[in-house]
């Protein structure tokens, strides 16, 4: 296995984010190469290289502009969906603030290929420079005639407007992201029918994500047979894994599918000196938990899958034995219960419910019960909510019961946390209180 | 959806209910009503313009005020409790006036136990105020956030939604005195300097204040691999290089034990790194599309 600078090629160079460097890098040549070809050409190379979406659920890119129906006349939509919020994720922030014509090349090939006139860039709010960067980049491009009218003299036109959420994870949703953009709370809309068909303003709308349009250019660039000749069979190309916690080196790390944490580490410098691996998420927190067990785990779609977990957005957050399962569980689920929308009940009281259990096991008032209890909330919540959120929500729940019982038994019978809360820090401190208490509040965001 | 046409512009002198007749001088107001113009231009429906337009109250208030939520009302042709279901929905949209800079700890799992609480806590102590609360100065207002796509960096602490990375107690304490001493500061990624509150919410509302080249570095995380990748001079396959049959599985590119980047090349990890051959996954097709590890 080796490193596949793609994504990342041009990050190192001087003021990266220019379209002058990213043009001086042989970018827009992807551009150029699609404006020669037939849309629906386009949409059989993205369909030939394999690319699957790389937002967490892995659904074949081509395919999923091919669900577009036939043009009607009226307007279709292609909708970025930059919110990137799964806690673990860190790879389209980077990505934006570094080298953002990356993205805008992928938005103006795709949008021709699927025959839309004006694409939406929706970027969480609480990135500023990365929101600046998206405006200049857009700006640049309209500047050089890659966006506007008659793009590079083809009489193609295409309008790119970037947009700022204003905080909320669900709205990385796909369908709440659309609600959100419409101006409404972003709340997930009942699926059929999907975006495909009845999207933004109910019109065909592509949903995708950063960092799986930013691999379009390369693909039609270099050719599909180039991409899928990277990573394995099912799970082709390049992905950006995203190294944090107890590693020497955490970072971007840009591979083909089907590195191993084992490979991946071995970059980074291995753990944290004098330290082991304790457990690690695949994909973000609403991917199942892994131990050591799984370092040879090829990190790709099926093997994951196949071990109990899920690729996810390559999320790799690695914590060593310093720190306590159930600190880690249940600050995930006071995030769930924050960012729960409220729409369906069992995500709305279930994540509230789980919250509450955690924290009494956390601060010693826990019962032998309580991982039955925990597990039973889970089964009501898996499968029964409205949107995946609720079903992420139990992820590290029920995969870290199954793995470290004891850990959580070890907080019912010692009434409270055996862990040192100084430990895991990167710096030498005195814990001013047993616990930080995390955000309140249930059923909407405040 | 769509939302009713409605009468907007600066040319739309029909009096307003909101305060902000009385309260902005008419230059000012004649801009904002132009700017809440650029901001549904943008949209084939004006109605998307609502998530920018609340940021731009932001800008002159410092908060959600409820001259601001009438204000959005009386743009887009909705009622006032409309706006605020929206408004109440996300947390960037503040109730209260807010201190002239936001300062967030991230305290979601990754960065909390690598340190994020500790700083958390001593920066509720020294600033004396909680989560959400403002200094009386004015100056800070503390929050908690949740994970900021910058984990790589942990701990990682945000001023006016700009990178302040791999942050300790002594650090961020520091930072904080130089905002509440009117210092300037300049992020670790980011622009020259953090602008204020208003400022900020001034550009989410999609108006460039022109700062975009400016920079603070590519931090060493964003460049680790790519790094490596150039002292050992691994690039991307090349495009002519790849013929059409060679979709291979992972096991033929993987190194040769003894090969760097092999598993062999490291110190060992953890106990089973001294036992013999993990277990490789089975490749087996159940993509689970539509389900869980969302970003
Ligand atoms: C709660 C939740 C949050 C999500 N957040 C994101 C996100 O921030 N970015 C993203 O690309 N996809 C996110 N997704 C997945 C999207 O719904 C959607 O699958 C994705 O944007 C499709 O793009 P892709 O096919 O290119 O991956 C999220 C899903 C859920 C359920
Ligand atoms: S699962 Fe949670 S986030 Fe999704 S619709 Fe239900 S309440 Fe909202
Ligand atoms: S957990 Fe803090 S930035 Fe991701």
């Amino acid at each position: 296995m080796t490193l596949t600078p793609i994504l990342t090629d041009t990050w190192d160079a001087e003021r990266s984010w220019k379209l002058s460097t990213y043009e001086a890098a042989g970018g827009y040549d992807g551009l150029r190469a699609a404006l020669a070809m037939e849309p629906g050409a386009v949409v059989q190379a993205v369909k030939d290289s394999g690319l699957r979406g790389r937002g967490g659920a892995g659904f074949p890119t081509g395919m999923k502009w091919g669900f577009l129906p036939p043009p009607d006349g009226g307007p279709r939509y292609l909708v970025v969906n930059a919110d990137e919020s799964e806690p673990g994720t860190c790879k389209d922030i980077p990505l934006m603030l570094t080298s953002p014509q990356h993205l805008i090349e992928g938005v103006i090939i795709t949008s021709y290929a699927i025959g839309c006139h004006h694409a939406f860039i929706y970027v969480r709010g609480e990135v500023l420079h990365v929101y600046r960067r998206l405006l200049a980049a857009v700006e640049e491009a309209y500047a050089a005639g890659y966006l506007g009218k008659d793009v590079l003299g083809t009489g193609y036109d295409l309008e790119v407007t970037v947009h700022a959420g204003a905080g909320a994870y669900i709205c990385g949703e796909e369908t709440a992201l659309l609600d959100s953009l419409e101006g409404l709370r972003g709340q997930p809309r009942l699926k059929p029918p999907f975006p495909a068909v009845a999207g933004l303003y109910a019109r065909p709308t592509v949903v995708n994500n950063v960092e799986s349009i930013a691999s379009v250019p390369g693909i039609i660039k270099n050719g599909a047979d180039w991409f899928a000749a990277m990573g394995t069979e099912k799970s082709q190309g390049h992905g950006l894994f995203s190294l944090s916690g107890h590693v020497q080196r955490p970072g971007q790390y840009e591979a083909p599918l089907g590195v191993t944490l084992r490979e991946l580490l071995d970059l980074a410098g291995g753990m944290r000196e004098g330290h082991e691996l304790k457990f690690w998420t695949p994909g973000g927190s609403s991917t199942p938990i892994f131990t050591a067990d799984q370092l040879d785990t090829p990190l790709d779609y099926e093997s994951v899958g196949a071990a109990g977990s899920m690729l996810g957005t390559r999320a790799l957050q690695i914590f060593d034995e310093t720190v306590c399962v159930v600190r880690a569980v249940s600050r995930w689920t006071d995030f769930y219960a924050h960012e729960s929308c409220g729409k369906c009940t069992p995500c709305r009281e279930g994540t509230y419910w789980m919250k509450q259990v955690l924290h009494r096991l956390e601060t010693g008032e826990g019962t032998d019960g309580d991982m039955d209890l925990l597990l039973d909330l889970c089964d009501n919540i898996l499968g029964r909510a409205f949107c995946a959120l609720g079903d992420g929500a139990t992820s590290p729940v029920t995969s870290s019961i199954k793995l470290f019982r004891d850990e959580y038994q070890a907080h019912v019978d010692g009434h409270g946390c055996p862990f040192d809360p100084s430990a895991a820090a990167l710096f030498l401190y005195t814990p001013k209180s047993a616990r930080t208490p995390a955000l309140a509040g249930a059923g909407g965001h405040r | 959806m769509t939302a009713d046409p409605m009468v907007v512009g600066p040319g739309a002198a029909k009096p307003t209910r909101t305060g902000y007749d009385k309260r902005l001088d008419q230059g000012t107001l004649a801009q904002l009503i132009a700017d809440a113009q650029a901001i549904t231009d943008r949209y084939p429906d004006p109605r998307s313009g609502l998530l920018p337009m609340l940021h731009l109250v932001q800008s002159v208030d410092g908060y959600v005020s409820r001259d601001g939520i009438l204000f959005c009302a009386e743009r887009l042709g909705i009622t006032a409790a409309e706006v605020s279901a929206v408004a109440t929905f996300y947390t960037q949209y503040k109730r209260h006036p807010n201190g002239k800079y936001t300062v967030g700890v991230c305290t979601n799992t990754l960065c909390a136990v690598m340190g994020g609480d500790a700083i958390f806590d001593e920066l509720a102590d020294h600033l004396g105020v909680g989560h959400d609360e403002t200094t009386d100065d004015g100056a800070i207002t503390l929050e908690r956030v949740e994970c900021n796509a910058a984990c790589d960096y942990a701990p990682v602490v945000m001023v006016n939604w700009e990178f302040f990375d791999n942050q300790t107690p002594a650090s961020a304490t520091a930072l904080a005195d130089r905002l509440r001493a009117g210092e300037d500061v300049a992020p670790t990624r980011g622009a020259a300097s953090v602008c204020s509150f208003k400022q900020m919410s001034r550009v989410l509302a999609g108006f460039s204040d022109g700062r975009a080249d400016e920079d603070t570095g590519t931090g060493d995380p964003t460049l680790a691999g790519l790094r490596i990748a150039r002292e050992r001079g691994w690039t991307a396959p090349d495009a002519a290089a790849a013929p059409a049959e060679e979709a291979a599985p992972v096991a033929q590119t993987a190194p040769k034990t003894g090969e760097a980047g092999s598993s062999a090349a490291r110190k060992p990890t953890t106990p089973s790194d001294t036992q013999p051959e993990g277990k490789p996954g089975t490749p087996e097709a159940k993509p689970d599309a539509g389900k869980g590890g969302q970003s």
